[in-house]
């Protein structure tokens, strides 16, 4: 057979798989629409994961660092220090609590108001909230800061906020995990759909492969067909989970950009871009393809006229 | 061009087609297999068709033993080989072109190609003119026609065909026969199953008579 042939030959059959989708639009919808149901959830998940690093990279910075100061410091500690502070280029602002009123912030929020009146003294320390200057405010920076002011006379320890990010990062890379395993599962998912699909296209269709077998078709020739349909069943899947995921992006959009701007920041949500768009169609053919060649090659062996 | 040694053919459910069956017939003849229903007719086509496989004996085709030749070698082998149902076996979605073109699609013939001998098929059994249509627009006796046409689009050396008039009225099957008699006169070897002994008398072909698996009369010429 010369190259032409055989290139003009599949390209019959591509259409020709094309055209008898085209025929049942109904049945082909539905099967596409659950490719496309299965791919858009970890998509949107991914949709979500992506937005929220976008929108949290920015806290690792700006850190403020908690100076607790040595209970037994004179007074007028904290203020000489607080002033000491605010004269450093790498410092925004110094902002002092004095133990008093941090017993009495305690006191309102914690609800061991009168347990709190059992105490003959004050168990808090003053404490200096240092924020540090825009300039100054990567974690290495505010690190070398934190050591400059943890080595300062009277000063217990001093620490960087960095806890609560740690603890969202931690949930970040949990949600990371639980997309691959959805992914994974829909995915095997995606190809147990295509694969029943194309499986019962061929008892469908069970006497024309006989037919074709019968007239000397190999089993190559009469699969090819259905691994076509496959291969339009993810593409049409794949371009509809996208088109899911960026409805979805849009109906967020306004919603999102309301919150952001009450924070004052100028976050936008973004959709998966066109990079990770096209590997998703791509990656939809293949679990398709995948689904109807083990489905087709299974089935079709068993076909044989009789 | 075939020869059966001594073959048996058990079906799974235990009945018995074929017993011990020894025949030969030779390269370019013309041969109808008579008998009842049951008498080993279709068994002996499936066996040549390699549908089925003898579970005793050997079947040799244009001298080789297909025995030797593995499930992956069929499609070859029967693209050398024209066949003919009862029920035409056509495609009821496709066109008649398409229908007597596959067997060169199968085999990978260029498309101007198959177009040219699908033309000349439907030529040869008087259907020209009627690519476009589909199956079922055609009568019964067109059908079986468009069957043969698919049969010989491939030029096979060897033709067999199962009742191929089995559901025609007798002018249609009268047709139908001397097509194939067309089809032997140019060197194609024809087997025939056949249970319309009156219809075959009016032609000069070998007979082989079958009952219960066996040759039952003298497979000499009828004239």
């Amino acid at each position: 057979m010369s190259v032409r042939t055989w290139l003009a030959r599949h390209a019959q059959t591509l259409l020709g798989s094309l055209g008898r989708l085209a025929q049942q639009p109904v049945a082909t919808g539905m099967t596409m629409a659950v490719i496309a149901i299965a791919l858009a959830l970890p998509l949107l998940l991914t949709v979500l994961l992506q937005n929220t690093r976008t929108a949290t990279a920015n806290w690792n910075q700006a850190f403020d660092i908690s100076v607790y100061l040595d209970k037994n410091a004179a007074r007028a500690r904290a203020a000489a220090l607080a002033r000491q502070l605010r004269a450093r280029p790498d410092v925004a602002a110094v902002k002092v609590v004095t133990a008093e009123e941090a017993l009495a912030l305690f006191r309102e929020t914690s609800g061991f108001g009168t347990a709190l009146d059992a105490l003959t003294d004050n168990p808090l320390p003053d404490t200096l909230v240092v924020t540090p200057a825009v300039g100054a405010s990567t974690p290495e920076a505010t690190e070398t800061l934190r050591e400059a002011i943890a080595t300062a006379p009277d000063v217990e320890t001093a620490q960087i906020d960095t806890e609560w990010v740690k603890r969202l990062n931690g949930i970040l890379d949990i949600l990371h995990r639980v997309i691959e395993l959805t992914g994974a599962l829909l995915g095997l998912g995606v190809v147990l759909v295509v694969g029943n699909t194309i499986r019962l296209d061929i008892l469908n269709r069970r006497s024309e492969i006989e037919v074709m077998k019968l007239v000397g078709a190999t089993d190559g020739f009469a699969r090819r067909p259905f691994l076509y349909s496959g291969v339009w069943y993810g593409l049409g899947g794949g371009f509809l989970a996208l088109a899911l995921v960026e409805a979805a992006v849009i109906l967020l959009g306004k919603p999102v950009d309301r919150l952001a701007g009450l924070y004052g920041s100028p976050f936008h949500v973004r959709g998966l871009g066109a990079g990770l768009g096209l590997a998703v169609v791509g990656g939809a053919v293949g679990l398709a393809w995948l689904g109807s060649w083990l489905a087709a090659t299974r089935h079709i062996r068993g076909i044989e006229p009789t | 061009m075939i020869r059966f040694d001594q073959v048996h053919k058990r079906y799974p459910n235990g009945r018995e087609a074929l017993a011990g069956l020894s025949f030969t017939i030779g390269d370019g003849e013309m041969t109808f297999l008579t008998g009842h229903s049951g008498a080993g007719k279709s068994s002996i086509l499936k066996l040549i068709a390699l549908i089925e496989r003898p579970t005793r004996g050997q079947v040799f085709i244009g001298g080789q033993n297909l025995g030797s030749i593995k499930p992956r070698g069929i499609p070859q082998f029967r693209r050398q080989l024209g066949v003919v149902f009862q029920d035409h076996k056509l495609l009821h979605d496709r066109p008649i072109s398409d229908n007597v073109g596959l067997p060169l699609i199968i085999a990978g013939v260029a498309a101007r190609e198959i177009d040219k001998r699908v033309r000349a098929a439907l030529d040869q059994v008087g259907l020209l003119g009627k690519e476009r249509s589909l199956p079922l627009e055609l009568s019964t006796g067109e059908q079986q026609r468009v069957g043969i046409a698919r049969a010989v689009v491939g030029k096979p050396r060897l033709l067999i065909a199962d009742e191929p008039t089995g559901n025609l009225d007798p002018d249609l099957a009268l047709e139908i026969m001397q097509l194939f008699k067309r089809f032997n006169d140019v060197g194609v070897t024809v087997v025939i199953a056949t249970h319309d002994v009156h219809l075959i008398e009016r032609f000069g072909a070998r007979r082989i008579a079958l009952a219960e698996g066996r040759v039952a009369a003298p497979a000499d010429a009828t004239a």
